[in-house]
């Protein structure tokens, strides 16, 4: 049976750390990182879970500064 | 399979519009403008109109969406973007034209020439941003203030014998027999996004057409301005606005046809 | 050759000559004494013909504004009003001198204060030369005395807006709007294309053909070190336009004894004045102003420089006479006459006002 697998990038100098794709993300994949920060100082989003990420683009929609890019596989 | 295997260029589903430039935009965390300019990009890209698109771009915190979105771009005086977008319409009826307002600008100071461009049936797409507060001034009162709402100019809630009711413009211009096409949208869910994304498609098709004016609500948030984080600015958004601003089409003149 | 003498009103000749220039748009909301351009402009139907949009607008806001976004597009665009129009303006007048586009603008002045009279004035002088709106900027004014400056001063404002990226402003009177002359109007010229505005104006809003890197128009920046040097480069282009634009007419100066400096209806009159003098042996000179800004200070000082005393007959409550009297630093008296609230002195009556005054 196919397996949807999926990853995420996220550009984390652009990111704000507005929580958002945390939020939306309906796998629990996404986290804010906990001490690091980018450049301007905010905690910047990462896969905390990537085990659990099925590629649905719910994270990089609602996300306002565009750091999100999606990637999607289906393994056989 | 490791993530390094999945991130390949031949797998990427989504990705960053390149017309949404690599500025850092100055919005603040979480804020409804990135997510609806990211769609403008998209739009436009998909639409293959980069060489046609005129935006006109207003007096609030979206007035500098002309150094994230690589369009031409006309920055209007505050509430004179329909205007302007008028006149470049008519010299130049091949281009796409559209204006991109916030609350203050599209239904207090500039609602003569909002009720005026849509009534006569200007071919521009609208995008008007409703978060219920002036943003860049520092957070006061708008037309759109929920009553009750706090704001620096309302500190404890708009109250109607005071300041007057909130203003629902976009049923009003859905009346006009200009107006092709009236939606009122949001972006705080993915769905959400998906189906602005989509009404905007329709308002620049709908300019390209030369079919009338099309406006795009999209109710949304100011977490800053409402002193919530992003979350609960949405979810507040939810529980609050949707209530006077209901979500949905007000007018489809081609929805009817069809 | 177009050399077709008709009989028309200023207003009249205005409008069909800019439509003959090759006017891509006009944007304006009628107001007394200047709404026969609006009117002329849909009655001759332009968009039939040479293609050129004319609308009429919610307002004056709207119009100006309209014209802005024109401009900023490098067309050919402009509005016409009259003095309550005209100060509804200028906030569109400040936005489109520091975005530095090329347009046209018409006042046909009317009496103010206030709603005031609907009777010619010249009372907008100082709002229309010394930057009625908020800011350091200038536009280029112009003050036709005819019917047929009414109709050259459209060619001629476009071509100084389009050479320095500024706007010009006609500064008619509701006399000359009103009036009608005999005029000669100018050869229909084609519309610019689009290939040839991308060509003259590679600045304007015309989409990014050919994926060339974006144009921008705004007024806005907030680096106040860019926005200092905005502010050179625009008075840099001012200064320009002082050394090479300035235009007036000497009438009988070279020696006469006393000076008269007037500018539209009233130079009118007093050409009418001299003839008055002359028949009492009195010499008597006129300077007009064809640019009020930038303003003739050289050559009325030069004038200056041999005559008794200089009146300065406005239908205003003494503002022209201002730059008149720094431009003469002094050296001889200078005199003001003037009517107001739409009022329109009589030839006597400006005589008798130049003799009171000067001669005694």
């Amino acid at each position: 049976m196919a397996k949807i697998r999926g990853a995420v990038t996220v550009n984390t100098e652009r990111c704000k750390g507005c929580n958002l794709c945390v939020v939306a993300c309906p796998c629990d994949v996404l986290g804010l990182m906990q001490k690091e920060v980018n450049d301007r100082g905010y905690h910047f989003a990462y896969m905390a879970n990537p085990d659990k990420c099925i590629g649905c683009q719910s994270c990089a929609l609602v996300c306002p500064d565009a750091c999100i890019e999606v990637y999607r596989v289906v393994e056989k | 399979m490791e993530n390094n295997d999945i991130i390949k260029a031949e797998n990427r589903v989504y990705k960053k519009p390149a017309l949404l430039n690599d500025a850092h935009m100055h919005y603040c965390p979480g804020c409804s403008h990135g997510v609806v300019h990211k769609l403008v990009a998209e739009v436009i890209e998909e639409l293959g109109l980069t060489e046609k698109a005129i935006g006109v771009s207003p007096v609030g915190c979206s007035v500098f969406a002309y150094n994230y979105i690589d369009i031409d771009w006309l920055e209007a005086a505050h509430g004179r973007a329909t205007a302007m977008a008028t006149a470049a319409k008519r010299l130049m009826p091949d281009k796409l034209v559209f204006t991109y307002q916030g609350d203050g600008d599209f239904a207090a100071i500039g609602t003569a020439e909002s009720i005026h461009s849509c009534n006569r049936g200007e071919s521009i797409a609208i995008i008007f941003i409703n978060n219920a507060i002036y943003g860049m001034t520092g957070g006061q009162m708008a037309p759109t203030t929920l009553l009750g709402q706090k704001t620096a100019t309302c500190p404890y809630g708009r109250r109607a014998d005071l300041n007057g009711y909130p203003l629902s413009i976009t049923p009003l211009l859905a009346q006009l027999d200009g107006t092709r096409y009236v939606t009122r949208q949001s972006v705080h869910t993915p769905a959400n996004v998906r189906k602005t994304k989509a009404a905007i498609k329709k308002a620049f098709l709908n300019s390209m057409e030369g079919k009338g004016t099309s406006v795009v609500e999209v109710v949304s948030t100011c977490n800053t301005g409402w002193k919530l984080t992003p979350e609960k600015a949405n979810n507040w958004m939810v529980e609050n606005m949707f209530a006077k601003y209901p979500l949905g089409d007000l007018k489809d003149v081609d929805a009817k046809k069809e | 050759m177009n050399d077709k003498v008709t009989l028309m009103k200023g207003n009249e000749a205005l409008a069909m000559a800019a439509i003959r220039y090759g006017a891509d748009g006009y944007f304006g909301y009628p107001i007394t004494p200047q709404s026969e351009v609006l009117e002329k402009l849909e009655e001759e139907m332009p968009w039939e013909t040479t293609g050129m949009v004319v609308l009429q607008a919610e307002s004056e806001v709207a119009a100006i504004n309209m014209v802005y976004a024109g401009a900023s597009c490098g067309k050919a665009v402009f509005t016409s009003t009259s003095s309550p129009g005209f100060s509804l303006m200028q906030e569109g007048m400040s936005y489109m001198c520091a975005s530095e586009v090329p347009a046209l603008v018409i006042n046909v002045m009317r009496g103010g204060p206030g709603l005031g009279t609907i009777h010619p004035s010249q009372a907008d002088y100082f709002q229309a030369c010394k930057g009625g709106g908020h800011g350091d900027y200038h536009p280029i004014v112009l003050a036709p005395a005819s019917v047929q400056e009414m109709a050259d001063f459209v060619a001629l404002g476009w071509d100084l807006a389009f050479k320095y990226r500024c706007v010009s402003l006609i500064l008619a009177d509701g006399l000359v709007g009103q009036m009608m002359e005999k005029v000669v109007l100018p050869e229909q010229r084609p519309r610019r294309t689009e290939e040839e505005i991308r060509k003259q104006c590679p600045w304007a809003v015309m989409g990014r053909k050919d994926m060339r890197p974006k144009n921008i128009i705004t007024s806005l920046e907030l680096d106040d070190d860019k926005m200092e040097a905005n502010n050179h480069r625009f008075q840099a282009t001012y200064r320009e336009i002082e050394k090479n634009e300035v235009r007036c007419e000497h009438i009988d100066t070279d020696d006469c004894d006393y000076l008269m400096v007037a500018f539209g209806s009233m130079a009118r009159i007093a050409m009418k004045v001299m003839e008055m003098a002359a028949a009492e042996g009195i010499k008597v000179g006129l300077i007009r102003p064809i640019t009020l800004w930038p303003f003739p200070s050289k050559q009325i000082a030069e004038v200056a420089q041999h005559v008794k005393g200089i009146l300065v007959p406005e239908l205003a409550a003494g503002q022209m006479i201002e730059d008149v009297k720094l431009a003469v630093e002094c050296k001889v008296p200078v005199e003001h006459f003037d009517r107001l609230g739409g009022n329109v002195p009589s030839p006597e009556e400006m005589f008798n006002a130049l003799k009171d005054k000067l001669i005694k």
